[in-house]
């Protein structure tokens, strides 16, 4: 006699996960070798500044909205920053993810605690809902709007609502919403490669690539 | 066949007081989860019912079971309740042994049939009906010869349950449990390895108190009142996993201080039992009491659910391999995919032809 709830369960960490994972590591050394080995037309002029240390310093300032950019599109900018902050919290801080870092890597560190983890989950959710309203509202935005930025919203909120409920025991059997958790956050784990997700890998180098271009130049990125 | 005496009276020759008896029943209708106005139905019934037939059949089993339901027991109220119950067939207890025993399998059957409870611990081996015999019968016979009059079974302990231990992982005998067998008569699961022994004794309680319908069970076949809620959800401990508080290992600060065990493997969010407020030996403490996380044995398969000191939230499969091999391969397909682009580059180069303002104006 099997319980179908843990069979799905063994499948998300058994099989599940080695397939995601594979496809995660495999997807993302491809494209970053890839965009390595594609590598930039070599500049022959002499540096007028300092190109590394500009490209450098612009994978940090990129982080902070340039003048008046705030103004003109705060559910954005403060979306965006609750968004990664609170999801942050909730993958880094909850017990049961330092427990799958801690196998995977041996890193520990210590735990928060029920509170801040779901409000860091609550918040992160609101803000989704926040962006995919201003998608929605503004006609420049929506129009520029793909399948992709759809199905990326989508996936990354399934998570954070997932573990909510599988950890407060919402509705559902408690080990069916374990394996749908532990499934939805390994959807996230195979789009992240071939999605606008992989930004989280490629903004380091993107950023690097802009501010080494006008360090060269001698301006201020 | 002679005539069975009732409670009361075996209660008398047993030494034990109708107010002991009362306590007992008040008890066992909490352990129920049924309201308290009930327990004088309880007692009723209790008082006014003959020993019904019970007939323990022991399969692929470690009696570990038995040892709970006896060893526990004695010598509390229940263990009156458990010998009230006139249970004719039984291995390890009968004084019977040989034909005689047997005989008296056959006995009871043909007395009570259509009415005597089955009783089973331990899986049945389907590979081959030799792995385990009893008195030149196989399980499988037997179980299906046994349940043919009776009334209900209740699978006792996760072998007969589940499978359980036999059918970990390769299952050598082609273990399974009764209700893979038996589809024709209602089962009741009664899961642990061992299951506490007044959740064994409840079950059995209810069903002579109120029927075999008033036992509500889920999709594995448990009792509700049993194995309604997580061992998680009545932890004493989980305040800690709630504050982010965990024991790393079985000698830490954490592990001495009591806090929660998930990180070493506690199965309790995924485990349906009571263990947590009922405990073992007449309340005394449970495993996690104890400083050891929960197995999860009251859940099929426990023994293959991906180790008993990897926490839930871990990979359980090959991840380690297929890493490597993806961080080669994506590293190697990316090296393609780059030359791929390059060369393309180059011939895009290659083939750009310049074109100044005359030409434009040419070919326009």
């Amino acid at each position: 006699m099997n319980n179908p709830y843990f069979d799905l369960l063994m499948w998300a960490r058994g099989p599940g996960f080695d397939i995601a994972l594979t496809i995660m590591i495999g997807g993302i050394l491809l494209r970053v070798v890839e965009i390595v080995v594609l590598g930039r037309k070599k500049d022959f002029s002499k540096a007028k500044g300092s190109p590394i240390g500009q490209g450098i310093k612009t994978i940090f300032t990129r982080s902070v909205p340039r003048k008046g950019a705030m103004k003109e599109a705060p559910v954005t900018y403060i979306g965006g920053y609750v968004f990664h902050i609170g999801f942050a919290i909730a993958f880094l801080f909850l017990g049961a993810h330092i427990a799958l870092v801690t196998e995977l890597i041996g890193l520990s560190w210590p735990a928060a605690n029920k509170a801040l983890i779901e409000t860091a989950t609550a918040a992160s959710v609101i803000a989704l809902i926040a962006l995919a309203w201003t998608r929605v509202k503004d006609p420049v935005r929506r129009a520029l709007t793909r399948f992709d930025d759809w199905l990326v919203l989508v996936i990354s909120g399934l998570p954070l609502v997932s573990g909510y409920i599988a950890v407060n025991q919402i509705f559902g059997d408690p080990t069916l919403m374990m394996a749908l958790h532990i499934l939805s956050a390994e959807l996230l784990m195979i789009a992240f490669p071939f999605t606008k997700l992989m930004h989280a890998v490629t903004f380091a180098m993107a950023r690097y690539y802009n501010g080494s271009i006008q360090g060269r130049k001698g301006a201020e990125s | 066949m002679a005539v069975k005496p009732l409670l009361p009276d075996l209660m008398k020759a047993h030494g034990i007081s109708r107010r002991g008896f009362l306590k007992y029943c008040a008890t066992l209708t909490s352990a129920m989860a049924l309201p308290p106005i009930l327990a004088p139905k309880v007692a009723h019934a209790l008082e006014t019912t003959t020993r019904p037939s019970v007939i323990w059949l022991s399969f692929q089993e470690c009696t570990g079971c038995t040892e709970a339901i006896t060893r526990s027991h004695a010598p509390t109220i229940e263990d009156l309740i458990f010998n009230v119950i006139s249970l004719d067939y039984h291995h390890t207890l009968q004084a019977a042994s040989g034909d005689a025993a047997e005989h008296a399998r056959e006995q009871a059957m043909k007395d009570n049939w259509g009415n005597y409870l089955v009783v089973v611990d331990g899986s049945i081996p389907i590979g081959n009906p030799g792995f385990s015999t009893i008195a030149g019968i196989s399980n499988l016979d037997m179980l299906k010869e046994t349940a043919e009059g009776a009334a209900a079974i209740v699978a006792v302990g996760t072998c007969a349950a589940y499978g359980g231990i036999p059918h970990a992982n390769p299952n050598p005998t082609g273990a399974v449990s009764v209700s893979d067998i038996i589809t024709d008569k209602p089962i009741i699961n009664v899961p642990g390895c061992p299951p506490i022994p007044i959740v064994m004794t409840s079950v059995l309680a209810q069903f002579l108190t109120f029927g075999l319908d008033s036992i509500e069970v889920d999709k594995l076949g448990r009792p509700k009142a049993f194995f309604g809620e997580t061992i998680h959800d009545r932890c004493y401990r989980r305040p800690f996993y709630d504050k982010g508080m965990f024991a790393e290992g079985f000698d830490d600060e954490g592990a001495r201080e009591g806090w929660c065990l998930y990180k070493l493997g506690c199965k309790g969010p995924t485990t349906r039992s009571v263990c947590a407020t009922v405990k073992w030996n007449g309340g005394t403490s449970f495993p996690i009491q104890s400083g050891h996380g929960c197995l999860g044995c009251t859940e099929p398969d426990f023994w293959d659910n991906g180790g008993f000191y990897k926490p839930l939230s871990v990979p359980a499969g090959e991840y380690r391999k297929l890493g490597l091999a993806a961080v080669a391969g994506g590293a190697a397909l990316g090296v393609a995919g780059g030359a791929v682009g390059r060369a393309n580059k180059a011939r895009a180069a290659r083939a750009h032809e310049t074109v100044d303002a005359h030409d434009l104006e040419k070919k326009s």
